[in-house]
């Protein structure tokens, strides 16, 4: 970031024919991101907590000739940067002032939304007001004089719906206008009393002695916001002697008038935008309880709060799965064909290490992973829904009590429940956490919610060693140790190595709204496509490399000649006898078993065996980890191979599941479970903790620690188990 | 008088304190500069009025300036207030 003393070069005049590089601000509430999306026609999102990331969003729109740059800025309430959204959002408007900002305000929450209006108009930069969610303000009964509210404020206000696409070549059109203007507007002024007035001349005059001047920024804005503490804006300026007059400022006007400076300040900026809301608005009387707050008496109601909220968790878990039951058996019947298909092409028997690689290694593979994609879109639009429909604030309110005492924020609670679907969308919900300490934990023990591709391994073994009355218990308590081993974790994270307070939370409750299809649709898409994503990548190459890893180095020499040779003594037999073609198929099994245990993979789970005994697996057992250590969901159709039943063998598989139960006690299966649930996260996951940490220390953290765990725990399972057996 | 040692003066309570449907005016906030700016930011300022919706064991819900805003347990309790008598006041 460059330092404001620095001489800024000045942006490229925005003429009749060039383009015009407009940002958006706003409040996180405010309808910003959805009015983006009607201008650009580009898929963002919007939610409160879920706020929007770090990541500059930008977009392109015309009008006419005219071609705007927009960029879409981080929801803020106040240009003093007090988390990392609002610091991007101040630098982009300091650095690189833009040819004019839109400021989009919700026309029903209008003095708050104002606040950030207000300071970017007292910088000097070119506004234009989009009075957004305007049909909500006229529907509560508030009236705006338009042109008295334009006077008072110095600047073209333009009233639009975002989400219905109003008003917005209008805002265009004044925007445009506004940009072009020859005059650049007078940067707003506020009293803010005689005190407070005479420490910002003071500092003033201090700031036009420095060496350099900052260029471009009115020196009044910057003596007021040294003024008010803001300590970016101290550091830029780099000179101590300015830092200290403005604090012993801060010191003078503390005994003068009983308050902090920032509050003073603050107190005076809302008095200005209080009055001028005042003047120029006609709201209806306010019925004291509106309806949202109706809903809210009883959805965070002191007794009946947290069960609801149990209750449509269940519901939404529910729905999931038994919703998403159909389509999964459609998308698997489906790759089944698929891989059929592909395989048919070449002649029956012929042994072609592409076909291989497309049926087993690709189709299976993947299709094995995108089997899940119903389940977990199911998922996410629920999450969607209970998320626009504002609901997921008050959830996050049930839920601080609990997040605090497991030592992390509330708005941990989301990433934490994305997490049952998949880990990767789940990391990357984290970036609403604004303490990096917070955000690191929950990065670290999502994957301890038991995400939907360990389902698969969970349905193999859960039917394999227990009886048809313990299935549901299970699978319950499988999901409760993951859940209960998160706390533990967080707990001693945030004790130890991520000590720290975790910040106290304040958020605005948006009121209550019905979602819309198409913002509901949005965000589920947003996140699934991570999955997707994830799919395509990640566990398309891990697919490939797994397969290679099992077809080399080949069975030893005289294993796969005495394997040819009963191969060649079932092909003479007969074409058409049905015994030739139940032995042909047994014996690509056999051959697949003993290429997999000669393998590369088979023999590092051997190698492995030692290091896992202890937790009760075998070398099979082991393997298949190495498997599942790169897709979890791979696991299955590794247990398949091994066991000779040939590929694609999946967890409803009977044989499997008899196979299995022979050569295991219920008590191995249940540490199998244990281990997956806990062990190191996919590869994906790793990769996506890698990109959201910023280094490889805290994915391999999460690796290794997760894994050690998953070994103690399981171990300790496995042998106190075998004491009481 | 500097914001590390703000006395809670007479006739103040932390916002814990408060009930539901209660009109409280803001007195002082004891909390570190980064986060009394925010809450400046979102209108909490000293001598403002706020309508308490819900208040109990966990985070307390603000009217102010005709929406509403959550606050955590431990950032309710240091937040100061007044209460206010019962009073006809203009819509905002």
């Amino acid at each position: 970031m460059p330092n404001l003393v620095q001489p800024i070069e000045p942006p490229p005049a925005a003429g009749a024919g060039g383009r015009i590089r407009a940002v958006l601000a706003g409040n996180p509430n405010s309808g910003k991101t959805t009015l983006f999306n009607a201008l650009t026609g580009a898929r963002q999102h919007v939610g409160n907590y879920a706020g929007v990331t770090v990541e500059k969003i930008t977009g392109v729109c015309r009008l006419g000739q005219t071609v705007f740059d927009l960029v879409d800025l981080p929801g803020a309430y106040s240009l003093t940067a007090y988390s990392a959204e609002e610091r991007v959002a101040r630098d982009v408007l300091i650095r690189d002032r833009p040819d004019v900002v839109i400021a989009v305000v919700d026309a029903s929450n209008l003095e708050r939304n104002l606040y950030l209006a207000v300071q970017i108009l007292e910088m000097g930069s070119p506004l234009v007001l989009a009075l957004n969610m305007a049909d909500l303000a006229a529907a509560r009964g508030i009236s705006f004089d338009l042109e008295l509210l334009r006077k008072l404020l110095g600047v073209r206000i333009v009233p639009t719906v975002g989400h219905k696409g109003t008003g917005m070549s209008d805002l265009l059109a004044a925007a445009a206008e506004t940009a072009r203007s020859e005059r650049r507007p007078a940067p707003l002024r506020i009293a803010y009393g005689a005190e407070i007035e005479g420490e910002i001349g003071i500092l003033e005059r201090r700031l036009a002695a420095l060496p350099q001047a900052p260029a471009g920024i009115p020196a009044r804005w910057l003596a007021v916001k040294l003024l008010e503490g803001d300590a970016d804006v101290g550091e830029r300026l780099a000179d101590p002697g300015l830092q200290a007059a403005a604090a012993e400022a801060a010191h003078r006007l503390e005994s003068a008038l009983g308050d902090t400076p920032e509050a003073l300040i603050a107190d005076r900026r809302y008095g200005f935008i209080s009055g001028t809301c005042h003047e120029a608005l006609r709201a209806a009387a306010e019925s004291r309880l509106s309806a949202s707050d109706r809903i809210d008496a009883i959805a965070t109601h002191r007794v009946a709060g947290l069960p609801i909220f149990l209750g449509l968790m269940y519901g939404v878990f529910q729905l999931t799965f038994t919703l998403g039951a159909p389509p999964m058996e459609w998308l698997d019947a489906a790759f089944n064909a698929l891989a059929d298909a592909v395989g048919g092409l070449w002649p029956p028997g012929a042994a072609s290490p592409l076909r291989s690689l497309l049926v087993d290694g690709v189709i299976r593979g993947v299709g094995g992973v995108l089997v899940f994609l119903p389940n977990i879109l199911l998922l996410f639009l629920a999450i969607a829904a209970l998320e626009d429909s504002g609901y997921m604030a008050r959830a996050a309110f049930l839920m601080d009590r609990l997040m605090h005492k497991m030592g992390l924020h509330g708005k941990s609670f989301v990433p934490m429940l994305i997490g049952f679907g998949c880990s990767v969308p789940a990391i990357l919900a984290t970036r609403t956490l604004e303490s990096r300490r917070d955000r690191l934990t929950t990065m670290l023990v999502v994957p301890l919610m038991s995400c939907g591709a360990r389902l698969p391994i969970y349905a193999l073994l859960i039917p394999a060693f227990f009886a048809e009355r313990w299935h549901g218990p299970m699978l319950w308590l499988i999901y409760l140790i993951g859940i209960a081993l998160a706390v533990l974790c967080a707990r001693i994270l945030k004790r130890t190595l991520l000590r720290g307070e975790t910040p106290p939370f304040v958020m605005e409750l948006p009121p209550y709204r019905l979602p819309t299809f198409r913002s509901v649709g949005i965000h589920m898409w947003n996140r699934g496509g991570a999955y997707l994503r994830k799919a395509g990548t990640v566990i398309l190459g891990i697919s490939i490399l797994l397969w290679a890893m099992q077809q080399w180095p080949g069975p030893p020499a005289a294993e796969a000649q005495a394997l040819e040779a009963r191969r060649a003594a079932v092909e003479r037999l007969p074409e058409g006898d049905g015994a030739r073609a139940e032995q042909l198929a047994a014996l690509d099994a056999a051959e697949a078993g003993a290429a997999l245990r000669a393998s590369l993979m088979g023999r590092i789970g051997r190698g492995l065996e030692p290091a896992l005994r202890p937790c009760g697996f075998d070398w099979k057992l082991s393997t298949a980890m190495i498997g599942a250590f790169a897709a979890k969901e791979v696991f299955v159709s590794q247990m398949g191979i091994i066991y000779a039943l040939g590929e694609g063998q999946n967890e409803e598989s009977a044989p499997l599941r008899e196979r299995l139960r022979a050569d295991y006690t219920p008590l191995v299966g249940f540490c199998v479970m244990l281990f997956c649930l806990i062990s190191a996260p996919c590869m994906a996951t790793s990769a996506v903790t890698r990109r959201e940490s910023g280094s490889w220390r805290w994915a391999l953290f999460q690796l290794g620690g997760l894994t050690a765990l998953a070994w103690v725990v399981t171990a300790a399972v496995y042998q106190i188990g075998r004491l009481l057996a | 008088m500097s914001q590390a040692s703000i006395q809670a003066s007479a006739g103040t309570m932390p916002l814990t304190a408060a009930r539901a449907g209660q009109r409280v005016r803001i007195s002082a906030i004891a909390a570190g500069h980064g986060l009394r700016a925010r809450l400046c930011a979102l209108g909490l300022t000293p001598g403002l009025s706020a309508e308490v919706v819900s208040v109990g064991a966990g985070p307390v819900i603000l009217s102010v300036m005709g929406s509403r805003l959550m606050l955590g347990h431990g950032m309710a309790v240091r937040v100061l207030v007044r209460p206010l008598a019962a009073c006809v006041r203009p819509p905002s």
